[in-house]
């Protein structure tokens, strides 16, 4: 740590993320984008705009999903956060995965991981999303490259795989 | 899936073929697990974080720079101004007319002034903040009009004297100015039955990648440099750096992470240079990321052009002149402005036969963030003119619309304007496909009434063109121990996905599986020069420098195989699975990994086949054409598209919803079609911003809207109901395997193609985008 980090005020806090208990330094107004990103290095969750909007850091705090880059640390303590990092093992997850990747629901992939987080949880609460409800659940990530199309064909597939995945076992 | 939008006019892939299906894209693992690195994703040991310090006047000269307050930050390592540049240094594609940044003067608001290396990021921003700059204000200029005027502030006080590549005519306020005749176009207005006349108006766009720029330098104990960055091409950054920094090309090397896509905005430079004079200073590895609104403010945007477009045709609807006048806010510097005005006068007349054509016009400095490249490179501005004069022509003279543009449309052997012969063309049928597929000739589906009361739809159609081309690519392809093959091109994958589709073309032309060919990342140290991932040229020129590196090798291959089989090279062919086989009988046959074993260790060394190329077919014929200020000489084989739209307008809010969008490309052959369709999908969407939301916003001579707040552009709550693409495969005979390109063609016509749906839908022409509710309700029911 930097002397300068104590001088803003920073102080050792325990965030609980992906399971595991980390100790981090953060000032008050650090955001969990920046701790996650520059004191774990845990990147997978992006910055592109640090205001809430184009959605390219959603995570997952207490089963919601939220914006990184507008929630403090310190207000995490306590919490259970995911992020795409943590959640690589889920079924809902792999059959994302699965769609984007025939779908080609990616091409620079920087809005990707922020897509999955909120296609995931769409995807827990609704194993059988129709169009409209799948534009209104991902309308909160911005995507520059596909035009969207893709990606709404892949969140179809992935909840048919894993409705038929679910029938099976 | 997107293969069944593939209107395929091949042959479909074999199962031993690579091209021509769908590969998931190589980089799918990393991206789909988080594990991807873009720019900001990297750390070095010792690394520190830099911020930048931005002009808060329009035009000023610097006259010192207090650094007291901002030093005194503990935490801070290193700070740099426009004392640490040399005058001498400057850089520009064209004109060489910008310092690595602000240097004696500030030409734009948000300009960067200065820079600082700390501790964190937090730091480095606040001691930024401190930084005081004693500014001499000067007069701005704004607007390009204004700034012709004679007495005019001047945003560079010699902008003559500047070094440039091509005749550019720069004076005074002028950046550049461009002129190309054919034919007689003032006899022939008399020969006309009907000419009509227009001025239309366009504004900037923000590429809005959604990773912002930044860098990341490091210098070793000799002084050498490594640069990472969010770039398009890892040798145009090691240009722009080494010129604007005065260092020798030998000190500096680049190299590439993932990108966060790049339309245009990370061609030339943007942080680059700034960020290796703070690690040189610091003498430590420095990473810059730009803030949102920084990367808004300081990068580069699309032109605003003001066009005046005059067409005169015969009763029949022959088209026999156009006139096209440009006028391009170039911003403060010139990056790739004459590039874009020659261009874009080159494609002002559409894909269609004018036998009489004069096209002219300038690149104006003002005292504004610099326009630079951006998908389409001015084709989406001209085509929102053109095209809504040839409706206008089919509305006046009584012909149909689909007719006036067939009758004129170019086919498969008519020159371009300028005279290069165009040798593929699919124009013809991707019209008959969004004519068809939309439905617009249906007079069930017609112009009518809305869903709802107070709406009115309509269908509008536009045709467009795109080169695929320009400057050098190489390839190198070497034979790995155990057969397998290593590629290297140095062009850089944005997020299109070129390192899957050249992997595809080499693989198919070595006859591999995908997997047993590896694609090297661009490093200005190891790869071979590529001029870089823009003007829509990968696929086709690079692809091309791929088959015949490839060739290369398979002659080797053959060499070998010959002395090993006994027998001669041209009795050879290469089977599928890396082996070279006796032609017709497939038992006798050697492996690759036999054939490199002794490649290197017995005979002929490791086997490389390399390959350079320049497209090199002029453009302009000097017999039929003049030209005046011609950036470049070659350009490029041409692309085609064809895109129909069917819009729905609120008369009673303004507001256009677009129901539906058929965009159709003539993409020579299609190496990955889902990947092409993804260009024409991303393509349009972003179009359909452009068209009617999308407009940076300039409140005096500060940008009003640098957010995502105040700058929306299209979400997926908004894209049409029906978006379709279509891949029309014309085979060009000097592409690989017949391709030609998609990156940039299917944003052309977007803008062109729903200005005339709102127009069929209401009877408002609109000249201005964007098209906003405002604009629409205001050329509906104008105000009494």
């Amino acid at each position: 740590m930097s002397p300068a980090d104590t001088a803003n005020g920073a102080s050792s806090i325990v965030l609980r993320i992906n399971g595991e208990e980390m100790v981090v330094r953060a000032a008050l107004h650090d955001t969990l984008l920046t701790v996650v990103r520059d004191q774990l290095q845990q990147t997978a969750a992006k910055r592109g705009c640090n205001q809430g909007v184009c959605g390219a850091c959603t995570v997952e705090i207490d089963g919601r999903t939220a914006r990184a880059c507008l929630t403090l640390a310190h207000a995490c303590v306590g919490a259970e956060i995911r992020t795409l990092e943590g959640v690589q093992d889920e079924p809902a997850v792999a059959a994302l995965q699965d769609a984007f990747t025939a779908e080609q629901a990616f091409q620079c992939g920087f809005c990707t991981p922020g897509m999955l987080m909120s296609a995931r949880s769409l995807l827990e609460h609704n194993r059988c999303p129709d169009e409209s409800q799948i534009r209104t659940a991902l309308s909160g990530n911005l995507c520059r490259c596909t035009g969207y199309v893709k990606i709404v064909a892949a969140v179809r597939s992935a909840a048919d795989a894993l409705r038929q995945e679910e029938a099976a076992s | 899936m997107s293969e069944k939008l593939h209107e395929r006019t091949r042959a479909a892939p074999k199962e031993s073929d690579t091209v021509g299906k769908s590969a998931a894209p190589l980089e799918a693992a990393e991206k789909l697990s988080g594990r991807a690195q873009y720019i900001a994703d990297l750390y070095r040991p010792g690394m520190l974080y830099g911020a930048i310090a931005q002009s808060t006047y329009a035009n000023a000269r610097i006259r010192g720079y207090d650094l007291t307050a901002a030093r005194a930050l503990k935490g801070v390592r290193a700070i740099v101004t426009g004392d640490d540049l040399d005058d001498a240094h400057r850089m520009g594609a064209f004109i060489k007319d910008e310092p690595a940044f602000a240097k004696g003067k500030v030409r734009y608001v948000g300009e960067i002034v200065a820079a600082v290396a700390a501790d964190t990021e937090e730091i480095a921003r606040a001691a930024a903040r401190l930084i005081r700059v004693d500014y001499e204000p000067l007069d701005a200029v704004l607007d390009p009009v204004d700034a012709l005027r004679p007495g005019s502030a001047l945003v560079h006080d010699d902008a003559s004297s500047y070094a440039k590549v091509f005749d550019a005519g720069t004076q005074g306020n002028v950046c550049s100015r461009t002129s190309f005749r054919e034919g007689d176009v003032e006899r022939a207005w008399a020969d006309c039955d009907l000419v009509v006349e227009g001025e239309f108006q366009t504004q900037a766009q923000a590429h809005l990648s959604i990773e912002p720029c930044g860098a990341l330098a490091e210098i070793d104990a000799a002084g050498r440099v490594t640069l990472w960055s969010a770039n398009q091409s890892v040798f145009r950054v090691q240009a722009s750096v080494c010129e604007s920094l005065g260092l020798p090309m030998t000190r500096l090397r680049c190299q590439t992470p993932r990108i966060g896509a790049g339309f245009g905005n990370k061609m030339e430079a943007h942080v680059q240079p700034v960020t290796v004079l703070l690690a040189i200073k610091a003498r430590r590895p420095v990473k810059l990321i730009l803030s949102r609104e920084e990367d808004f403010e300081t990068v580069r945007c699309r032109h605003p052009f003001r066009i005046r477009m005059k067409t005169g045709v015969r009763k029949d609807g022959t088209l026999l002149a156009r006139e096209t006048e440009l006028l391009l806010d170039g911003g403060a510097y010139g990056d790739d402005s004459p590039g874009v005005l020659g261009y874009a006068l080159l494609m002002s007349c559409g894909p269609y036969r004018i036998p009489n054509v004069h096209a002219h016009g300038q690149v104006v400095y003002t005292n504004k963030l610099r326009s630079g490249a951006f998908r389409g490179f001015g084709v989406p501005q001209v085509t929102f003119a053109s095209e809504q004069q040839l409706d206008e022509i089919a509305g006046r003279l009584g012909i149909d619309r689909v007719a006036l543009r067939r009758r004129n449309m170019m086919v498969e052997g008519d020159p371009w304007f300028g005279g290069q012969r165009v040798q593929s063309n699919g124009l013809a049928q991707c019209l008959d496909i969004v004519e068809r597929e939309s439905g617009m000739g249906d007079a069930q589906r017609g112009a009518g009434a809305g869903t709802q009361p107070g709406r009115r739809r309509g269908f509008g159609v536009a045709l467009t063109a795109h080169i695929s081309g320009l400057l050098s690519s190489s390839a190198i392809v070497r034979v790995l121990e155990d057969g397998s093959v290593l590629l290297n091109t140095g062009a850089v994958d944005i997020g299109q996905g070129s390192n899957t589709v050249l992997t595809q073309i080499c693989a198919q032309a070595l006859k591999l599986p995908i997997e047993q060919v590896a694609i090297a990342s661009p490093d200005t140290d190891g790869s071979p020069y590529n001029w870089g991932t823009t003007a829509s040229r990968v696929t086709y020129v690079t692809g091309r420098c791929v088959t015949q590196a490839a060739a290369e090798v398979e002659k080797k291959l053959k060499e070998h195989g010959s002395e090993m089989l006994e027998c001669g090279p041209d009795d050879l062919e290469l089977l599928p699975g890396g082996k070279v086989a006796i032609k017709g009988v497939p038992q006798k046959a050697v492996s690759f990994a036999e054939i490199s074993g002794r490649a290197h260790w017995a005979a002929g060394g490791p086997i490389i086949g390399t390959n350079a190329w320049v497209f090199d077919q002029k453009t302009f014929d000097p017999k039929r054409s003049t030209v005046l200020g011609l950036p470049f000489p070659q350009i490029g084989v041409f692309s085609f598209g064809a895109t129909a739209v069917e819009v729905e307008v609120d008369e009673v809010t303004g507001r256009v919803q677009v129901l539906g969008g058929w965009s159709a490309c003539d993409l020579g052959y299609a190496i990955n079609p889902a990947m092409a369709t993804g260009q024409i999908e991303g393509a349009f969407v972003q179009g359909m911003g452009y068209a009617l939301i999308e407009e940076m916003v300039w409140d005096g001579a500060r940008l009003a809207n640098p957010s995502l707040m105040d700058y929306k552009i299209p979400t997926m709550a908004e894209f049409p109901g029906t978006l379709r693409a279509y891949l029309v495969e014309s085979e060009e005979p000097s592409g690989p395997f017949g391709a030609k390109s998609v990156g940039e063609i299917g944003i052309n016509a977007v803008a062109a193609a729903i200005a005339n749906a709102v127009a069929d839908a209401t009877g408002a022409r609109l000249c201005r985008l964007p098209m906003t509710a405002e604009r629409v309700l205001d050329a509906v029911a104008p105000a009494t």
